[in-house]
């Protein structure tokens, strides 16, 4: 990764948690000040889904045209995707503690995530219990295909039909509904998302180096 | 397409010769509801409708689950090979999927007439209901076909399979229980319209998927 792009993740986000704690938010009934979760709960899902995109495409390439490397790529940014999936789930659970009265309230978007981190988690039940590397890079990468595509409709069309209790559906006061919302908090919010896709991809390309250098070392070892 | 009947009439004549699978498979399905009747019956009437809902679709479920792991994992080596001369992985997965979706739609419509047997029966539109159980048969079949395969390859490969198939079959359990709910409920037809659209539209691309995939695993 280039290093302006590094200095820019982290500079965006320095003034994501700055600016999204000292400035002024809109006072909305019941959200009150945890409308803030915007700038850290809702880009956790933005980074999550792109890391996840990252990886299915890397399985896509790896069926094409089988190499380590390819494998090794789908492998770690699905590992990343997971990370920022349990953070998700965690600040929602904090918010949703405050704002709904409980952690889990079985919202669809809720079950939804929890499904998702199932699948993922699923994905690396499988890495573990394949023994041939080639076998383990290639059933892999179907599964990981197969299975971010019978989540879309879980994640894309079963929360739209029925209510949910999350801002913006359901009748709930949204972000996107209120006019005086100000566009400040439009800039954090996406300041957000783009810090955290840059760190997230930065993350999973030292992962990516690692774990190249660590086979490497088992094959000089050898 | 020969070839393709050709497969699913042997998968036919082995099911039937091996009767001890399908009668073990029966018998599982069967205990399942005794067992839920007798845990039920100790209180007469004590079963509402979300109960009895819930009770068929994890009994559908796991059934079906299990009936399906054997179409891949049970098979010997040798007969992998011999597949494999005789018809491409294409044609093999759209054989399987097609007599899964066979067996998983006998197994719900067994089950359906065990649960109104032993327990009861409050579905009020018995078509919708059939329909249901005939798109999720074909999902289930879909999904599982596939998923049978990657855990074949595996050793732990029983275990692999539950944990591998209930994220992918979620989505299609979430819309035939929401069917389910409406028909319980007595609710008019056109409010499950949608639902059982997309259920034929999930199972397209099941489809679809299991048939692009299937190669992949096959080539080892």
């Amino acid at each position: 990764m280039k290093t302006w792009l590094k200095i820019t993740a982290i500079a965006l986000l320095f003034y994501v948690h700055y600016v999204g704690l000292i400035a002024d938010v809109p006072r909305l009934n019941i959200l009150n000040e945890t409308i803030r979760a915007l700038y850290f709960h809702v880009p956790m899902w933005f980074g999550m889904f792109f890391l996840f995109l990252l990886s299915i495409y890397y399985s896509i390439q790896y069926l094409r045209k089988p190499s380590a490397a390819l494998d090794r790529k789908a492998a770690e940014f699905a590992h990343v995707g997971i990370a920022f999936g349990i953070i998700g789930v965690l600040t929602g659970m904090l918010w949703a503690n405050s704002t709904w009265g409980s952690p889990w309230h079985g919202d669809p978007k809720q079950n939804g995530a929890a499904i998702t981190l199932l699948v993922y988690l699923a994905y690396f039940v499988l890495r573990g219990s394949l023994e041939n590397e080639e076998q383990r890079a290639r059933l892999s990468a179907v599964y990981n295909i197969f299975a971010f595509a019978a989540m879309i409709p879980l994640i894309f069309i079963i929360p739209r039909m029925t209510s949910s209790m999350h801002p913006g559906s359901g009748g709930n006061p949204g972000f996107n509904t209120y006019d005086d919302l100000d566009y400040r908090m439009w800039a954090v919010f996406y300041a957000s998302i783009i810090g955290w896709f840059l760190i997230g991809y930065w993350i999973a390309t030292i992962r990516i180096k690692m774990k190249a250098l660590e086979e490497k070392l088992i094959d000089l070892g050898k | 397409m020969k070839t393709l009947l050709l497969l699913i009439q042997k998968e036919f004549t082995l099911e039937l010769r091996r009767k001890a699978v399908i009668s073990g498979i029966g018998l599982y399905l069967l205990s399942l509801i005794f067992i839920c009747y007798l845990t039920f019956s100790l209180r007469q009437n004590s079963i509402s409708e979300a109960t009895w809902s819930a009770l068929f679709w994890l009994a559908i479920l796991f059934s079906v689950v299990n009936s399906v792991a054997k179409s891949f994992i049970g098979e010997k080596k040798g007969t992998f090979i011999y597949y494999y001369s005789i018809a491409g992985p294409h044609v093999i997965i759209l054989a399987k999927i097609v007599y899964n979706t066979i067996l998983c739609l006998f197994l719900s419509l067994t089950g359906f007439l065990l649960f109104s047997l032993f327990i009861d029966n409050p579905i009020q539109d018995k078509l919708i209901f059939i329909l249901t159980l005939a798109l999720t048969s074909f999902g289930f079949a879909a999904a599982l076909s596939l998923i049978s395969g990657i855990a074949s390859k595996a050793n732990n490969s029983n275990i692999l399979m539950a944990v591998l198939s209930f994220p992918v079959v979620i989505s299609i359990l979430l819309l035939a229980i929401k069917i389910t709910k409406n028909v319980l409920d007595g609710i008019d037809r056109s409010a499950s319209t949608d639902e059982l659209l997309n259920l034929l539209a999930i199972n397209c691309i099941l489809t679809a998927l299991a048939y692009l995939l299937f190669p992949y695993i096959w080539r080892s």
